[in-house]
């Protein structure tokens, strides 16, 4: 193939929504394959390196976000009804949430407020601007819900994703020490504490701790998810006054 | 299989469509979530269909994640200007989070009885 049709080709791939689709689904997948392989260590997730590599390979061939997420929309869709998928393993655990009703009663407000609280805290103080601040907020709880509220609450959702995945990661790596510095032993206590405050990425953690510590941890996803939606819009004002 | 795909897109349809009709500030998707587990809840069971789309897109939840987070390239400038500030209410608040969330717990919750057969305890 001689140079031009080597350039027509690319103008082709570069504007073809399949191209990019296909390219996120390599990637992850591969990447995926390594995390796997590296018996799933928390600074190999496979979603921080996609991030990376394709928005690496974007910068590299000067290639506009707008045209990748022509492509990458059809994956970016799901992300609504699996937000509405979680409400099924919430259902699973309805019966354990209703005997510990009156310690997650505590725990989830408190550790909600916590959560966007100290995010928002220390970034003002380390003088953050607004948008930064709004879309650091959400940042503990699941990225569909994350998203959401941040672009409902008028921060920059794209930033909210990596926020979220770093949360995620940050919480995998440090579980283990906290819970041996405050003698945490509970399984509920550490999976509540690392699904609140991490996610999913603080879900498969805690399944490593034990079967009781991961059905807690996805139990906090969607009760913090839905704490944080309520909570958030209400309190994100107050938090953005203190501190400004 | 198609049902329960239906149901879903239903549930958030019908969530996207109440968030804007009462302004409310809770995503669309989320308020979707509330409904269909109103549903599971009245249904006493979740239907097999439902389980198995459910669990599919829950499989790889992570995957859903990468587009929009690449969208983070447009952002380049800002995380260079503050990424002290990010780093430290990422790092820091992660780690206060997890430990008062799970110190709570630990305080308010009965012990599970006899996490170590008898005799084994140091």
């Amino acid at each position: 193939m001689n140079q031009p049709d080597i350039a027509r080709l690319w103008v082709y791939l570069a504007s073809a929504p399949l191209f990019w689709l296909t390219l996120t689904l390599v990637v992850f997948q591969a990447l995926n394959w390594v995390f796997v392989r590296g018996g799933r260590m928390p600074l190999l997730n496979p979603v921080l390196w996609s991030i990376v590599v394709l928005g690496g390979l974007l910068t590299l061939t000067d290639t506009s976000y707008q045209s990748y997420f022509e492509g990458a929309q059809f994956i970016h869709f799901l992300l609504g009804p699996a937000t509405v998928a979680l409400a099924v393993p919430l259902y699973r655990q309805w019966d354990q949430v209703r005997r510990s009703v009156v310690a997650l009663g505590v725990a989830l407000p408190v550790g909600s407020l916590i959560a966007a609280g100290s995010a928002v805290g220390l970034a003002a103080l380390l003088g953050a601007d607004r948008s930064t601040l709004v879309s650091l907020s959400p940042k503990s709880v699941t990225t569909p819900i994350a998203m959401g509220v941040s672009e409902a609450l008028g921060g920059v959702p794209a930033l909210t994703a990596v926020f979220v995945i770093l949360t995620g990661v940050t919480g995998a790596v440090t579980a283990a020490a906290i819970f041996r510095i405050l003698r945490i032993r509970d399984q509920r206590a550490m999976g509540f504490g690392l699904g609140l405050a991490a996610h999913g990425l603080g879900t498969a953690r805690a399944f490593q701790f034990g079967e009781t510590a991961g059905a807690f941890a996805g139990m906090a996803i969607g009760l913090n998810g839905l704490a944080t939606a309520v909570l958030l819009p209400i309190l994100l004002p107050i938090l953005l006054a203190m501190f400004d | 299989m198609l049902g329960a795909v239906t149901l879903l897109l239903f549930c958030q349809l019908a969530g996207e469509v109440l968030v804007r009709l009462i302004g409310l500030p809770v995503p669309g998707p989320v308020l979707g979530m509330v409904f269909l587990f109103v549903f599971l809840m009245l249904r006493r069971e979740v239907p097999e269909p439902v389980e198995r789309v459910s669990n599919r897109l829950l499989d790889h939840l992570s995957l859903l994640f990468v587009p929009a987070g690449v969208g983070v390239i447009q952002y380049a400038a800002r995380l260079e200007d503050a990424w002290l500030a990010i780093t430290a209410s990422i790092v820091g608040g992660t780690i206060v989070s997890i430990a008062l969330t799970a110190w709570i717990i630990e305080r308010l919750l009965p012990r599970p009885p006899h996490p170590h057969p008898p005799g084994e305890r140091g």
